[in-house]
């Protein structure tokens, strides 16, 4: 229905002729904006109710004193549904390990939680369907789990900053929120993160639809095709000055999948721009001593790196 | 009364502050507002995300940035 309303504009109403390349173009663009932005009001209200029966203060208490490695499976999924945002990663952080939540399943939600996002699925699933975006939560959540146990077994606690774990912490209350408050929350979270990623949506499927349209099929399939091993650690590179743009950024790596970047390399970049960030590195240097930045950076750049190269191999 | 905005220094931290203010100005409460930003003074309320609002040492929410007309009706 979308793609003939999108049709209906370019051709009938605008008047340019089907299979001529601006025509295309603007097709794709009309298309991929209108089916996006409904996938992405709808999905995010979703997830925004779910939410709000997850607040960080009830996630910590599933948490804490748990096992590893159970512990760092049931991190990564509430990583999911535990609303999180880099610039509080800090009271997070602080709260998790002051009330025994092991080191490395704190780092397992600290991994998950930005990295399988509502706004990355949702452009994941739109565009290039819906086992791509399954595959991406699949080995997101695995990354998360295995980098968390491997920081886990390293040992690292004295490398978290001293005063951390002489901090007072607070009893804080979980706020039960009405059906009514859950809602108004919901909606205005939506809003609020639709007004921000508006315009990297309609900029990334903009330039998505231009390389749909001009650049030749075969453009990449020499420095992005899966023969090419210095494709996946380049794109992860690539991936970390991209921090939180994973709406702008999705549409122009599916059209590069197009023009032959290889899938495994793709998975790889995707995972880098949410997972990786020199922000959020900067914000946790605040609590976390260089070694164990480093490690924490290091042994998920590497975790992406393997999941890239896996891909690349068996599809 | 005295009013906290808990918050590390983000965008959204300076939005609620602005917001309160906004409110405190409205309904005319005679009301200190501050903005606390070191790490150990928001952890005292046992808060682990921000903004957070606090009126007369009682944490009110946390995680989100309410509306002017929200905060005027906590004052």
């Amino acid at each position: 229905m979308l793609k003939s309303f999108a049709d209906y504009i370019v051709f009938t109403l605008i008047g340019l002729s089907p299979g001529s390349r601006s025509g295309e173009a603007l097709d794709f663009f009309i298309y991929d904006t209108l089916k996006i932005f409904l996938l992405l009001t709808t999905i995010i209200f979703v997830v925004a109710i779910i939410r709000t029966s997850f607040p960080p203060e009830k996630t910590k208490r599933m948490l804490s004193r748990k096992r590893e490695f159970v512990g760092n499976i049931l991190a990564a999924l509430l990583g999911i549904v535990t609303p999180f945002c880099s610039c509080s990663a800090v009271p997070l952080f602080i709260g998790f390990v002051e009330s025994g939540v092991p080191l490395g399943v704190t780092f397992s939600f600290l991994i998950s939680s930005p990295m399988v996002n509502e706004v990355a699925l949702i452009m994941l699933w739109g565009l290039f369907g819906w086992k791509i975006a399954l595959i991406y939560i699949g080995t997101g959540l695995l990354v998360a789990v295995v980098a968390g146990i491997v920081i886990g077994k390293l040992k690292m606690e004295k490398y978290v900053q001293d005063y951390v774990w002489e901090m007072q912490v607070g009893h804080s209350e979980i706020t039960v929120l009405s059906f009514r408050e859950k809602v108004d929350y919901a909606r205005d979270y939506t809003l609020s993160l639709l007004k921000k990623i508006w315009p990297y949506v309609v900029v990334g499927v903009g330039l998505g639809a231009f390389i749909h349209g001009y650049v030749p099929a075969d453009f990449l399939v020499r420095w992005a095709g899966r023969d090419n091993i210095f494709a996946v650690p380049v794109a992860v590179a690539l991936g970390v000055p991209l921090y939180s743009n994973a709406a702008g950024v999705i549409p122009i790596v599916h059209a590069l999948m197009e023009k032959g970047m290889a899938i495994g390399t793709v998975l790889a970049f995707m995972m880098a721009v949410t997972a990786l960030s020199l922000p959020e590195a900067i914000i946790l240097s605040k609590v976390l001593k260089k070694p164990l930045l480093a490690t924490f950076f290091g042994t998920v750049a590497m975790a992406i790196v393997i999941v890239g190269y896996l891909f690349n191999a068996i599809l | 009364m005295k009013i906290e905005v808990l918050g590390t220094g983000c965008a959204k931290c300076k939005a609620l502050y602005e917001n309160v203010k906004k409110a405190v100005e409205e309904t005319g409460t005679c009301a200190a507002v501050v903005k606390v930003e070191d790490i150990p003074s928001i952890m005292k309320y046992g808060v682990m995300s921000t903004p957070a609002l606090v009126i007369d040492g009682q944490v009110k929410f946390s995680g989100k940035v309410a509306s002017t007309i929200e905060i005027m009706g906590m004052l």
